[in-house]
């Protein structure tokens, strides 16, 4: 049978060098703080992760120098540099950038990115199915709630979102065409 | 005719209802459905809402009260009944007779769908379940191919629903204990075939190994196409051979054969996935509503290209045409 | 608590069949269920065997029922299974569709393979005319508990899996003829060829399932030797033993003794793997575990 899985966009070579040297506990605050906004306006995705809130979740993006990772009860989202080991954890996902927002924004089905080989996941299966269907209801759109969290970079985002969305390939928002195009 | 879509969750229902899925079938967070999996499935309110919500478009909501209910705890059955009755469901789906004839004595007016894991698999069963329980319609197994659909729907007065797209029971559903013997978690009593907290995936040499309660289903090279780890898809060692014994890691498409599902008198056309995204219910459920629109106008139904959204990426037509037995 | 003998699951030879009945005559059991489950292909080389079975079983005091097919799709199996019902002994239903051919009231048995999980079903069941109801094998004890009570409030006699390879999955599919790249209406009749079925093992080579011909069943031989007391406790009323093609005389022999108290579980559990060496053996679903597992009767 035929597998006509398209190309996933691989984040620029040039920025993930360039995220290197960037000291990362500001970046791991700042995240944290986005995770606790998202989690705070969407109750539904605790309820739904139920008994595996607990757990440390490793987002492993491939194409970027970082490792998240997250603790969705203590709303906590840190990142690690790739160079260091990998942080303890009890369920893993990997996969590159752009399958973790098509995957986030509704773009793309996260059983379909599993089953072409573009994700890959270790550790508690059922702990990644309960994040993976607690996000899919949740309907989060990134650019949407770092508006809400940063005001004064609403009116940015709007003006640059396309332009981004073009340059990378990647889908940044909930119901992006973007995505559709590049894929 | 009638497309049943899948929603595991509420952003799923409303994709479906979205995409022109004419009914939604979804169920309740726990053991009384068959495909109870974590962070998937339906509070009371979360139903409620989501009735509403298809009702003011015009597309019904199905609750699958599918499992068959525990020794001692069918109250938590027939309360999960009683609810989605009050809830305003436009019909049930059931498999055990014991659930069944409760509904009919308790519930008389409720339109009640015998599931696909009640098995009813010829005139005679399912003749049997219109007559004690009054179902309205069956959801036929997927060991039938599309002339015995035909030759059943000559014998029967109520409607029958096919699958046409999705995960592919190989054994009769509900009858199956293959998860259950490895893992003790039973599909039938559990809801949860191949319970992802028995799966464990591990990176062996270049390969992903995937077991299911300790039992190896498939190596393959990491980062090539995987299916679901279910052991009737997996790849196994007999005698001389090394393969897939049951069946290849396929899903299943019989979009192709929708004219002829017609033709053999069925109402309706189910998709399977309610633990698939509504990213997945959004564009298959376009797809074959596309093909329905097109077969009611009398034009030809398009071909549709969704092997990248199936299992193993691959499809078959499963026992529909009589050569896969 | 007695012994009942299920139907042979697996496509032996008339010779090998004859053996088997003239076996169960004089085994110390109280009574067997004759005819095909699995494929309705193969009745037509053994179906004679039938009836000279049926008459050395009642003249040796067993009583006798007739097995449906597990799986009942064709006209010609529908018409199979009416037959059955007309033949005068009870039938064992092993797809509830056959219920269609049993006149209301006429007492009749349910195997292993009909879904009884709840007292509802079981209930129902017993309006219809059930009179025995052999469990399916995957329930726990809590269920078993539970149904053998509600059994006993409506006069119904309850089986449980006593010894033998599980029947696990019933298809549409024929595994043996897959495995020799035949369609199934060209099978050959390959199932023949193992007469326990045949081994899948997983890649790793541990010992899982066998196939025979559409049905799929555990490579383990459930042995709940150990869990007997616990079972007359319930008030289970029998345990079923299902054939293999080596040394069932034995194991009847040494369930008869173990419920007599003749014997110990330990000591059945030694004499059955001498009968049967390198025979791997399960027992976890009699204890609400994965079926696969085994126990022994340990405690915990």
């Amino acid at each position: 049978m035929q597998n006509d899985t398209p190309e996933l966009p691989i984040f620029p070579l040039i920025l993930s060098h360039a995220m290197r040297p960037l000291p990362l506990w500001p970046l791991s605050a700042g995240l944290s703080r986005l995770a606790g906004h998202i989690l705070h306006r969407h109750p539904g995705i605790n309820n739904r992760i139920d008994y595996y809130q607990d757990h440390v979740f490793l987002l492993d993006i491939t194409d970027l120098p970082l490792f998240l990772t997250l603790e969705p009860r203590k709303a906590r989202l840190r990142a690690f540099r790739r160079s260091a080991v990998v942080p303890g954890h009890d369920a893993g996902i990997s996969g590159p950038l752009a399958a973790f927002l098509a995957m986030l924004h509704g773009q793309e089905d996260g059983d379909t990115l599993f089953f072409s080989g573009a994700l890959a996941i270790d550790g508690d299966t059922a702990a990644v199915l309960a994040l993976r269907n607690a996000l899919d209801d949740a309907e989060l759109d990134l650019a949407a709630e770092l508006a809400e969290l940063l005001p004064p970079i609403a009116g940015l985002l709007r003006a640059g979102l396309p332009g981004m969305q073009h340059l990378t390939g990647l889908c940044l928002q909930r119901g992006s065409a973007a995505s559709e195009r590049a894929w | 005719m009638e497309l049943v879509c899948p929603a595991g969750t509420p952003a799923a229902l409303r994709a479906a209802v979205d995409a022109g899925a004419h009914s939604v079938y979804c169920g309740f967070a726990d053991a009384t459905n068959a495909r109870n999996f974590p962070g998937l499935n339906f509070s009371r309110a979360e139903l409620e809402a989501a009735i509403d919500h298809a009702h003011a478009r015009g597309a019904k909501v199905l609750v699958a009260i599918n499992t068959f209910p525990t020794a001692g705890e069918e109250a938590i059955w027939h309360a999960a009944l009683a609810d989605a009755a009050r809830l305003g469901a436009d019909a049930i789906i059931l498999a055990d007779p014991g659930l069944l004839a409760h509904a009919a004595e308790r519930h008389p007016g409720l339109r009640l769908h015998l599931s696909v894991q009640a098995a009813a698999a010829n005139p005679d069963a399912i003749n049997l379940y219109a007559r004690h329980f009054g179902i309205r319609r069956v959801v036929l197994p997927r060991v039938l191919s599309v002339e015995e659909i035909a030759a059943i729907n000559r014998e029967i007065d109520i409607e029958t629903e096919v699958f046409v797209f999705g995960g592919l029971c190989v054994m009769a559903e509900g009858r199956c204990a293959l998860s259950s013997y490895a893992t003790g978690q039973s599909p039938n009593m559990n809801g949860v075939c191949s319970p992802p907290d028995h799966v464990a995936y591990t990176s062996e040499g270049d390969d992903t190994v995937a077991r299911l309660g300790g039992f190896a289903i498939h190596r393959t090279p990491r980062g090539a196409p995987a299916p679901y780890p279910t052991l009737c898809k997996g790849c196994f060692v007999s005698g001389e051979r090394q393969g897939h014994v049951f069946e290849d890691a396929v899903s299943l498409d019989a979009s192709r054969l929708i004219p002829a599902l017609a033709r053999a008198g069925v109402s309706a056309l189910k998709i399977e996935g309610r633990q698939r995204s509504r990213a997945y219910v959004a564009q298959i459920v376009s797809a074959f509503r596309a093909v329905t629109d097109a077969l009611a106008a009398g034009r030809e139904p398009p071909a549709l290209a969704l092997a990248r959204l199936a299992e193993g990426q691959a499809a078959t037509t499963g026992a529909y045409a009589k050569r896969w037995r | 608590m007695d012994l009942t003998v299920g139907p042979n699951l697996f496509f032996w030879s008339t010779e090998k069949l004859h053996r088997h009945h003239t076996e169960l005559a004089a085994a110390p059991v109280a009574r067997v269920v004759l005819g095909e489950l699995v494929c309705s292909k193969r009745l037509p080389f053994w179906q004679d065997s039938i009836p000279p079975a049926i008459e050395a079983l009642q003249e040796a005091g067993k009583e006798v029922a007739l097995t449906t097919l597990a799986l009942i799709t064709l006209k010609r199996e529908r018409r199979l299974t009416a037959d059955l019902a007309a033949m005068g002994l009870p039938v064992e239903i092993n797809d509830l569709s056959a219920l269609a051919h049993i006149p209301e009231g006429t007492p009749f048995w349910v195997g292993p393979l009909v879904n009884v999980y709840n007292e509802g079903t079981l209930r129902w069941l017993a309006g219809r005319g059930a009179v025995r109801i052999c469990l399916p094998p995957e329930l726990p004890p809590r269920s078993v508990s539970v149904l053998a009570e509600a059994a006993r409030g409506c006069g119904v006699a309850i089986e449980v899996w006593g010894h033998g390879r599980l029947p696990l999955a019933i298809s549409a599919r024929c595994y043996h003829a897959r495995l020799h790249d035949r369609a199934k209406d060209s099978c050959q009749f390959v199932c023949a060829e193992d007469p326990d079925g045949r081994d899948v093992d997983t890649l790793d080579g541990q010992k899982f399932l066998v196939v025979n011909g559409v049905q799929t069943l555990s490579q383990a031989h459930a042995c709940h030797a150990h869990h007997v007391e616990e079972l007359r406790a319930m008030g289970v009323d029998a345990l079923r033993l299902s054939p293999q093609s080596q040394g069932f005389g034995v194991i009847c022999a040494g369930y008869a003794r173990l419920l007599a108290g003749e014997t110990g579980a330990d000591d059945l559990l030694a004499t059955l793997r001498a009968a049967q060496p390198g025979a791997a053996f399960c027992d976890g679903f009699a204890s609400g575990h994965p079926g696969v597992n085994w126990r022994a009767g340990a405690a915990g």
